[in-house]
């Protein structure tokens, strides 16, 4: 099996504290991997550091060596490494002052592409993609962004994000804005788009760590405290801490 | 610790399935006394308290099952749920194996007496040893116990084909026992049968606490670690 | 203290907290109603064919009108808008989005120090800057005055508008891949747009009515003049100089100049907001 994104000794601090204290992970091919622990364990700050998110923050710093297939991300652009390496949020944040055709064309026709039949076709490949084409097709220029519901609002952002053809697609926490049937929608989208690319997940709920990943890592103030394929992870985990964790004795 | 709730309800699992294990172990203890002193009133309340342990056996299924539905339990959490749903199976069976020695008995009582080449209260005493063990292995987590539960039954396995050979030598040599020889050797079987069931409860306990499925002899590289 | 008089204190209290919010409300309401129908009643009678379209006729003279004066503000607005908005909206940008350091504190800074600054003070630095450099009074040098008093307007209201957007919105973008500078113009200033165009708009109406700043650079003018190196009429500077003269004539005139200076500050408003104001905050949140 390849590995997709290879991380090495990464730290990562905020201003002077070290979020982030060396950490190792392989991250495998067109596999979803997950990443769990309490609140404050580093898991977003990690995630955010794969696609060089990390540094918009001003008072915020990396250091190790992060390769995505052959390429180390700090040795290109970060804007061409947020290309390859796309993201989807929290909270749905489609583009208020865009029509649900536009959100999804932006990533490209800001970056320069203009012409519309390639415009259309990739907008139409990637809201078929994201499983919302047909719940919108008829009003794609009309209506807003901001005007669907969360759950749409959310598959709207996985498309935006799939437009601009990236190989690995980082989602923090994406469905714990959610109500149950718009996750499991979007736990069902993660297993088709696992085919094309390579999905890490953040989440706080262990049960969809479960469901849809097959690797988990478990992080734990700053620290990777184990690595493993999620069935062993949640059934037998090596460390204690991780049992702790995930029995729900602390956290 | 957080989830006490939870926690609460795993203790009374455990209470309710020993409990359980209590009136299975009492079950067979009588079954056994019965045959030694040929009383009739013994085997009536073995089969009576029948009914009270597969109810029990109910119950503690749907409270497992409930758990495991409404808190998600997980690793050593779920293994110990799981252990629990299947040791509820094998103690169940020993209480059913009680009843089946019972029978016999009440075959033999009918019929005249006859000195048989076979010790049962001895084999019982190892047999009921052996259920003590695996349910002390489940009340403390101890592996090591449990893994001399899984060699002592080797021991019983032996005893019963001991039993096979001189009872069918005894049949062979006197005919007309040969009832009270098979009912015997029927009751010796139940027996050995409640030796294995005490070798399952003995690797379920040892699947919760490592999580290895030791099953059919996959735990031989386990002696060693 | 028994429940029910809690429970009747409370609801007076909300009683009386809403009708002096209601009361405060009509009186301000009111008072530019009144203002409103002063003016139409002392100006619209006045304002005719004639006054839309004669120039002033000389002292002493009855009738003409203040149409060169009109068209003069429309220019003096119009360039000063030209140079203070791009201006403004651009320290705007900068203040928002890169300004988050000692330069940026200073730039603010000094622009609520110039927001402060009394308009015939910034009359004169332009006279100073273009009036006295030039040898001459000009439209060019009353539009560079209003354009100084625009631009920390502008700069202001557009940065807080701008902050207003959530970052989640430029996180979004940046996700894709997509650089600072492009988010800016594209997203962030597309998603903040109808309130920098309030902004804008807030600031036009200021300096529509500015007359000090017009003083020592346009000057005013009683005849057309098309250039913007020439002195020039300005609506507000016509109404100055008719309002204080002896002449009743002129008096009625200066009402009805007044009522077309509003009329079109408001009219150019209408037509902005219908064109451009759709808001798209209000869905962000």
């Amino acid at each position: 099996m390849a590995t997709a994104v290879e991380v090495r000794d990464l730290k990562a601090w905020f201003g002077k504290t070290e979020a982030l204290h060396g950490i190792d992970m392989a991250v495998e091919s067109n596999h979803a991997t997950a990443v769990i622990g309490p609140s404050g364990c580093g898991k977003s700050t990690f995630i955010r550091c794969l696609n060089r998110m990390h540094e918009t923050n001003p008072v915020a710093r990396s250091e190790g060596e992060v390769k995505v297939g052959a390429m180390d991300i700090y040795s290109m652009p970060a804007v061409d490494v947020r290309r390859k390496v796309g993201m989807v949020f929290q909270k749905p944040n489609p583009f208020p002052s865009m029509s649900i055709y536009e959100n999804v064309a932006a990533g490209l026709k800001l970056n320069g592409t203009r012409n519309h039949k390639t415009l259309d076709d990739v907008v139409e490949r990637s809201l078929q993609q994201a499983a919302l084409w047909d719940e919108v097709k008829d009003t794609l220029k009309k209506k807003s962004g901001a005007s669907l519901s969360g759950g749409q609002q959310q598959r709207l952002c996985i498309a935006r994000a799939l437009a601009v053809n990236p190989e690995v697609m980082l989602m923090d926490e994406p469905c714990s804005a959610l109500d149950p049937i718009s996750t499991a929608k979007i736990e069902d989208l993660i297993f088709e788009l696992k085919q094309k690319l390579t999905i890490v997940i953040v989440t706080h709920n262990m049960q969809q760590a479960s469901r849809v990943a097959e690797f988990t890592g478990f992080f734990l103030m700053g620290n990777l405290v184990e690595f493993d394929r999620t069935e062993k992870i949640f059934t037998n985990p090596s460390d204690k801490r991780t049992e702790d964790y995930i029995t729900g004795r602390f956290g | 610790m957080t989830r006490i709730r939870f926690h609460q309800e795993l203790d009374e699992l455990k209470h309710r399935i020993l409990a359980m294990a209590g009136m299975s172990e009492q079950a067979i203890d009588l079954a056994v006394q019965a045959y030694t002193q040929r009383d009739l009133a013994l085997c009536q309340r073995v089969l009576n308290n029948e009914d009270a342990i597969n109810r029990a056996e109910r119950e503690v299924d749907e409270f497992a099952i409930d758990l495991l539905a409404m808190q998600q339990p997980m690793a050593v959490d779920l293994r110990f749920i799981l252990a629990v749903i299947k040791i509820n199976a094998d103690v169940e069976r020993v209480g059913d194996q009680a009843v089946n020695i019972v029978q016999r008995v009440m075959n033999m009582i009918e019929l005249p007496a006859y000195e048989l080449p076979v010790d049962i209260p001895a084999m019982a005493s190892r047999v009921r040893a052996m259920v003590r063990d695996a349910l002390r292995s489940f009340i403390e987590g101890d592996t090591e116990l449990a893994r001399h539960v899984l060699e002592a039954d080797d021991d019983v396995d032996r005893i019963n084909k001991e039993a096979f050979a001189s009872l069918s030598t005894f049949m062979q040599a006197k005919p007309e026992g040969a009832v009270q020889a098979l009912d015997a050797l029927s009751i010796a079987r139940n027996l050995e049968r409640v030796a294995d069931h005490a070798t399952n409860i003995a690797e379920d306990v040892i699947f919760w606490v490592r999580g290895a499925d030791v099953r059919h002899g996959a735990g031989q590289s386990l002696a060693g670690s | 203290m028994s429940n029910s008089f809690l429970q009747f204190r409370r609801r007076f209290t909300d009683y009386l907290a809403t009708f002096v919010a209601a009361a405060l409300s009509t009186i301000v309401v009111g008072a530019l109603v009144a203002i409103f129908a002063y003016l139409v009643i002392k100006g619209a009678g006045s304002v005719n064919w004639a006054f839309l379209t004669h120039t002033p006729k000389p002292v002493g003279e009855v009738g003409g009108g203040m149409a060169n004066a009109i068209v003069g503000s429309i220019m003096v607005l119009g360039m000063g808008s030209l140079m203070g908005i791009p201006f403004g909206i651009g320290a705007g940008i900068y203040l928002a989005e890169y300004g988050h350091n000692r330069l940026g504190s200073l730039i603010r800074f000094t622009a609520d120090v110039l927001n402060g600054v009394p308009s015939i003070v910034i009359g004169l630095v332009a006279y100073g800057l273009v009036v006295f450099r030039q040898g001459h009074f000009s439209a060019f040098a009353g539009s560079v005055a209003l354009a100084i008093m625009m631009v920390p307007m502008v700069a202001r209201t557009t940065e807080e508008m701008l902050l207003l957007v959530p970052q989640a919105v430029r996180e979004a973008a940046f996700g894709l891949g997509i650089p600072q500078w492009r988010t800016t113009i594209s997203i962030t200033l597309a998603t903040a747009r109808a309130g920098i165009l309030t902004g804008i708009m807030l600031a036009f109406a200021r300096i529509a009515g500015e007359t000090a700043p017009l003083m020592f650079t346009a000057l005013g003018n009683q005849f057309w003049s098309f250039s913007a190196n020439q002195p020039i009429a300005a609506v507000p500077l016509q109404i100055y100089t008719y309002a204080l003269s002896p002449y009743d004539d002129w008096h009625r005139q200066a009402w009805a100049g007044a009522l077309v200076l509003v009329a079109l500050i408001v009219g150019t408003i209408s037509v902005v907001r219908y064109l451009f104001g759709r808001s798209v905050l209000r869905e962000v949140s």
